[in-house]
């Protein structure tokens, strides 16, 4: 009786997370199977789920609205550069918090945390006059000046993980070295840094992935110059009316449902093979750098 | 006695950078955002100008501008119903995955693959063509009905169904921290609870629930900052037009930003009395 009891609870746990999968999961397929449907097959209300023929015209279109190549290489380098120099940043600050002792250190780590709650829209008008005044709209200057002071995008989270790490992680070595006569930085460098590999890469992706998908302040910012995929995707209507508007009338290519999941799907593409890569990583960063700590 | 000075040296000058960034990036900023909210501020040649008009702003915004309030009354209960929905979800999909099961990992990745994508475009064109509604929910619901007859809570209810899955993607990481905060609780406490008689429902309410107050704590704060930075927010895209908005203006915009800011602080203290009094009770209680 009890086998049963226990069979039945197991059985409908995982029918639960299948479910939840398969809801999770859901727009992705919608995407995928979307974006190979012809306009014959948008309208055929017997194709639902899988399209009739391998069409690739909507993804032709896309990439060239996308302008692929261009934003791709864009969207990389306004991702990768702020991320790398806010979490060198971020950790220089967390550790300094963990392993000295000051007047004010309580003070800053309640602003730290006060930061992560302001919105960002507070401080980005007076953000946007002064890279104005210094001549920096449309370079990537404004993502990396406040992240070499700690100031980017999330900071705040970043700080606290280095913080928590280096606070669990044992002092001996570094105070070994300190006999040896090494001095802070050495120490820092050679000792801490290494032994934190796992924050740092945790660190590293999820702010990698935020600025990716930054889009509010990028296109504040950037104006016109800098295109990455996420702010071409927010303008892809726009763009696509304005590459085909002529040929419209021809050959009756109006943008569907098709073109805009194309479109869709090529922008998380890079992420999602990021994600693969990465997949470990991103779920077991609770667990590798005990942010959630006492 | 020096060496404590040294070291103090150290810390500060270990931190200066983010200091210094704090006052350039962060302080300065919200000071001169709080100046412009009193002003018009115009654009000219010789730079920006300020006109001094008092609350001028902030009456305007709440008695002149067309959709604003309107806005902050849809963002306010945007925040009461989906901060419930998506820490309740994501603590219980922290509980079956905490299970032993097999496939736990494969779970976790597809739970946890929404936090990569959610940016605001790509939610924008999901919403636009219905893939985030739940499957199905259309042949059952209409919209129209419900708003025509329940008013506002058949509208937000209308806005859950609508957008059912994208409220859910924003559970991934709050999953994660509910994970690593059951993974901390102390098994013998269970074990004694269960050679008393306690079941395993008891036990939820009685030994789990008040053990994990503090994660979903820090949970509710996750999930009220990142909804409320989210681009598809409509205060968030209104503040950024309003900026270049010539009728309005940069004061305008600034003005928008400070309320926006105190609803959210009055909306986090709110939540925070809440989980904390429960936390309150289970000392009381012991």
């Amino acid at each position: 009786m009890r086998k049963i009891k226990e069979f039945i609870s197991k059985a409908l746990l995982y029918f639960l997370l299948i479910l939840i999968g398969f809801v999770f999961l859901y727009p992705i397929f919608y995407m995928i199977s979307y974006s190979f449907m012809d306009t014959e097959d948008l309208v055929n209300p017997f194709v639902k789920w899988i399209p009739t023929k391998l069409y690739l015209e909507n993804y032709k279109s896309a990439l060239n609205v996308l302008n692929y190549k261009t934003s791709l290489i864009s969207s990389i380098y306004v991702a990768l550069i702020p991320s790398l120099l806010q979490i060198i940043f971020c950790s220089v600050t967390g550790y300094g918090l963990a392993r000295f002792d000051f007047k004010g250190k309580k003070i800053i780590l309640f602003l730290i945390i006060a930061t992560f709650i302001i919105p960002s829209q507070v401080t980005m008008i007076p953000q946007f006059l002064m890279y104005k005044d210094l001549n920096l709209i449309g370079s990537l200057y404004s993502f990396i000046l406040p992240a070499i002071f700690s100031q980017g995008l999330r900071s705040s989270i970043f700080i606290l993980i280095f913080y928590q790490f280096f606070k669990m992680f044992p002092k001996s070595l570094e105070e070994a070295a300190k006999i040896d006569g090494a001095n802070y930085l050495t120490i820092f460098l050679r000792i801490a840094v290494p032994s934190a590999l796992p924050a740092y890469l945790v660190s590293f992706i999820f702010s990698f992935v935020w600025y990716w998908n930054e889009s509010t302040l990028s296109a504040l910012y950037f104006g016109n110059k800098i295109k990455t995929l996420t702010l071409g995707l927010q303008n892809f209507t726009a763009t696509y009316q304005n590459i085909y508007s002529s040929s419209i009338t021809q050959t009756g290519k109006s943008i569907n449902e098709a073109i805009n999941m194309a479109g869709t799907l090529l922008t998380i593409l890079p992420l999602l093979i990021f994600y693969f890569v990465f997949q470990r990583w991103f779920v077991e960063s609770v667990d590798r750098t005990g942010i959630t700590g006492e | 006695m020096k060496l404590k000075n040294k070291n103090a040296l150290m810390g500060i000058i270990f931190v200066s950078g983010w200091i210094i960034g704090f006052l350039v990036f962060t302080l300065v900023p919200i000071i001169r955002t709080i100046w412009f909210s009193f002003n018009n501020v115009k654009f000219t040649a010789n730079g920006i100008k300020e006109t001094y008009v008092g609350l001028l702003n902030y009456k305007n915004a709440f008695l002149l501008d067309p959709v604003f309030t309107d806005y902050i009354i849809e963002y306010i209960s945007q925040m009461l119903i989906f901060i419930p929905i998506i820490v309740t979800f994501s603590l219980i999909a922290a509980i079956m995955l905490n299970k032993k099961i097999k496939g736990k990992g494969f779970f976790r990745t597809i739970f946890f693959l929404p936090v990569i994508i959610t940016s605001g475009p790509v939610m924008q064109k999901l919403i636009e063509q219905n893939a985030t509604a739940l499957p199905g929910v259309y042949k059952y619901f209409s919209m129209e009905y419900l708003a025509k007859n329940f008013g506002i809570f058949g509208n937000l209810f209308g806005m859950v169904l609508n957008s059912f899955i994208m409220i859910l993607w924003f559970s991934g990481v709050q999953i994660l921290i509910f994970i690593a905060g059951l993974q901390k609780l102390d098994k013998s406490v269970y074990e004694a609870a269960s050679i008393d008689g306690a079941s395993k429902w008891q036990m939820f309410w009685k030994l789990t629930l008040p053990a994990l107050m503090p994660v979903i704590s820090i949970n509710v704060v996750y999930t009220l900052v990142t909804l409320s930075n989210f681009a598809l927010n409509h205060i968030v895209q209104k503040i950024s037009n309003d900026m270049y908005d010539i009728t309005k203006g940069i004061g305008y915009a600034t003005a928008l930003a400070i309320i926006y800011f105190i609803i959210i602080l009055i909306l986090l203290s709110v939540f925070l009395l809440i989980t904390k009094n429960k936390d309150g009770e289970k000392y009381a209680k012991n």
